[in-house]
């Protein structure tokens, strides 16, 4: 290519163009070129060998054996995948909705502090839960759920109320064991996330709203939250993912099959137990894109209760 | 960060409208010092169980108060778990990945943010959506590939593909389109600086919040992560912290202690709670400034 001696030969077009091409592009393309090479390799493949993967019975070890839609199938009729489903969308739903809201109103609020350093402690102690491993603080919470011994039910008893069987009778308790775990963890990251979306916001609006007589309560519904929107929506994906995708606190609390009456039992650990316990890798493919789906379709109902894509 | 420092400078300037009204401050601060004691609490009592005798963790009512076994609560945990040994290998990952991901992103991003490139838009948007696809879909048929290639129990497995992240391309996109004039671009070209270095030596100074906050969130991430290395690694001495706690737990031959538990976790726990109290002020910095960018 880099040959300028043979003048008359044809291919020197072709080869200056190539040259020029890469002096103007050359730079970005190398710059981007990581994240396209590792994903293809480990994002891409992954994925599309799963999709194969979910059309075949494969304990991992011996040959794959074709079965059409019999995963899909078996998906629709298997009880426990309905059961961690429903426990899924529970958890999700019950620790996401106050938890949101919470974090919000907490981020207008820790805004009104004025005074820096004190703002700057009190973020960094909502924010603490968020950067521990949640294996850690499973373990911490774990304590403080022990049905006699526990923290809780110690405060319980001593102001007169009966003690929590956090893990027995019904399975009742475990789900609002993992939720809580998983307000207390979430709720300062999420806080921030609102705070400096907060903070981005010009205050001459609120200036400009005061003097034409809007009240605190107005203008937080009628110009913070509009203009908070993209930062909502980005929590909300976060949390459809999170949420839908919840691992580590029931693993920890509740044990791999869920607890009592495998109230516990989330669409992960589900999953986790399918492929790496029962070694039904291509059943747990089938049941990595029906989360996927589920993943896709409450994030788009996001978007369009935002607003977004009517727009264009 | 200017932005984020004028905004607070203005509402600094008013600080009548909440001295007017006691009654308001003070369910405010009731309200911020429940929080905070919601927040911290959990973590008193980690430290405080670390420090008492696997007795007095079950006695009636529970202790409130640090005890004196720290030291052995200590020797114990070292015998159950080679703790240091996953400590390191908790650093090791979390740091190469970190520093990867912080290059990579900072690389993708300028190049999004500087320039113009045929299929520019197309490639953009196929990044952005990457983001939606949960990890959860992918730990099958990666953990065949771990496999595959030889890496169960490798840290290079959990290290290369976690080298890039489209969230952080995303960031520092964001970040350097808001905050790099062009104008820098042309003055280093015509001092001679070669185009492939320009974002190295000149441009990457100016970058500091965005790949502090971005630096956190991935090595938190990186840090917590459970799942995969559950899944990839198989030998006490490979495995990272918060895998190597989970068998604290398990101990099928001794029962749960679970003052050792307790101390354990608070060993694991406190560098990293450490690190973030000193560094936390620069992340929120960064984190206001990423978002206002945004």
């Amino acid at each position: 290519m880099a040959q300028p001696s043979v003048a008359a030969n044809p291919r020197r077009g072709m080869g200056s163009r190539i040259r020029r091409f890469v002096r103007r592009y050359g730079v970005p393309y190398t710059y981007i070129a990581p994240f396209y090479i590792l994903f293809l390799v480990f994002g891409a493949f992954p994925i599309l060998f799963s999709f194969y993967l979910s059309f075949h019975d494969w304990d991992g070890i011996s040959e794959a054996f074709f079965v059409g839609f019999e995963n899909y199938a078996f998906l629709f009729t298997d009880p426990v995948f309905w059961q961690s489903m429903y426990n899924t969308l529970f958890i999700a739903v019950v620790a996401h909705v106050p938890m949101l809201l919470t974090a919000l109103v907490l981020a207008f609020l820790v805004d009104l502090i004025k005074n820096r350093r004190l703002q700057e402690i009190v973020r960094t102690g909502y924010f603490l839960p968020a950067v521990t491993s949640s294996v850690a603080v499973a373990m911490v919470f774990s304590t403080l759920y022990g049905t006699r011994y526990g923290f809780i039910n110690w405060i319980l008893t001593s102001i007169g109320l009966s003690p929590i069987d956090w893990w027995g009778g019904t399975g009742f308790w475990v789900k609002p064991a993992i939720i809580i775990l998983f307000i207390w963890r979430w709720l300062g990251w999420n806080m921030i996330i609102y705070l400096a979306g907060l903070q981005g916001i010009d205050h001459s609006l609120y200036e400009a709203a005061a003097i034409d007589g809007a009240t605190k309560s107005q203008i937080f519904l009628r110009i913070t939250v509009p203009l908070l929107i993209p930062v909502i929506l980005f929590t909300l994906i976060q949390s459809t993912i999170g949420g839908i995708t919840i691992f580590d606190e029931p693993f920890v609390l509740a044990g791999t099959s869920g607890g009592t009456g495998k109230a516990g039992l989330t669409l992960a650990l589900n999953l986790y137990n399918e492929a790496f316990g029962y070694g039904n890798f291509g059943y747990a493919s089938a049941f990595a894109y029906a989360i996927t789906a589920l993943i896709m379709i409450i994030s788009l109902v996001n978007l369009r209760l935002f607003g977004f894509g009517r727009a264009r | 960060m200017a932005i984020g420092k004028t905004a607070r400078e203005q509402t600094g300037k008013e600080p009548s409208a909440t001295a007017k009204i006691p009654l308001r401050s003070i369910v405010l601060w009731a309200l911020v010092t429940l929080g905070i004691l919601f927040s911290a609490f959990p973590f008193y009592w980690m430290f405080v169980l670390a420090t008492q005798t696997a007795q007095k963790v079950f006695s009636f009512p529970p202790p409130l108060w640090f005890g004196a076994e720290a030291l052995s609560n200590y020797r114990e945990v070292l015998e159950v778990i080679p703790f240091w040994r996953n400590f390191m290998n908790s650093a090791v990952i979390s740091v190469t990945q970190t520093a990867l991901v912080l290059l990579f992103s900072a690389m993708g991003g300028y190049a999004f943010a500087m320039y113009d490139f045929p299929g520019k838009r197309q490639l953009f948007v196929f990044m952005l959506a990457t983001m939606m696809i949960p990890g959860i879909v992918q730990v099958v048929p990666w953990f065949m590939m771990m496999r595959w290639l030889g890496w169960v129990n490798d840290f290079k497995g959990l290290i290369i593909p976690g080298a890039v992240s489209a969230f952080g391309v995303f960031w520092m996109r964001q970040y350097i389109e808001g905050s790099v004039p062009h104008e820098l671009l042309d003055a280093a070209r015509i001092d001679g600086c070669p185009e492939f270095t320009i974002l190295f030596r000149v441009v990457i100074s100016l970058l500091k919040p965005a790949l502090g906050a971005l630096g956190i969130m991935t090595f938190m991430g990186s840090w917590n992560n459970f799942m995969q290395p559950l899944i990839l690694l198989r030998e006490t001495s490979r495995f990272t912290l918060p895998v190597a706690l989970s068998l604290l737990k398990g101990d099928p031959y001794r029962g749960t202690n679970y003052a050792v538990l307790m101390a354990g976790t608070a060993m694991a726990v406190l560098p990293i709670l450490t690190v973030f109290v000193f560094s936390a002020k620069r992340f929120m910095a960064g984190l206001t400034a990423g978002a206002i960018k945004g």
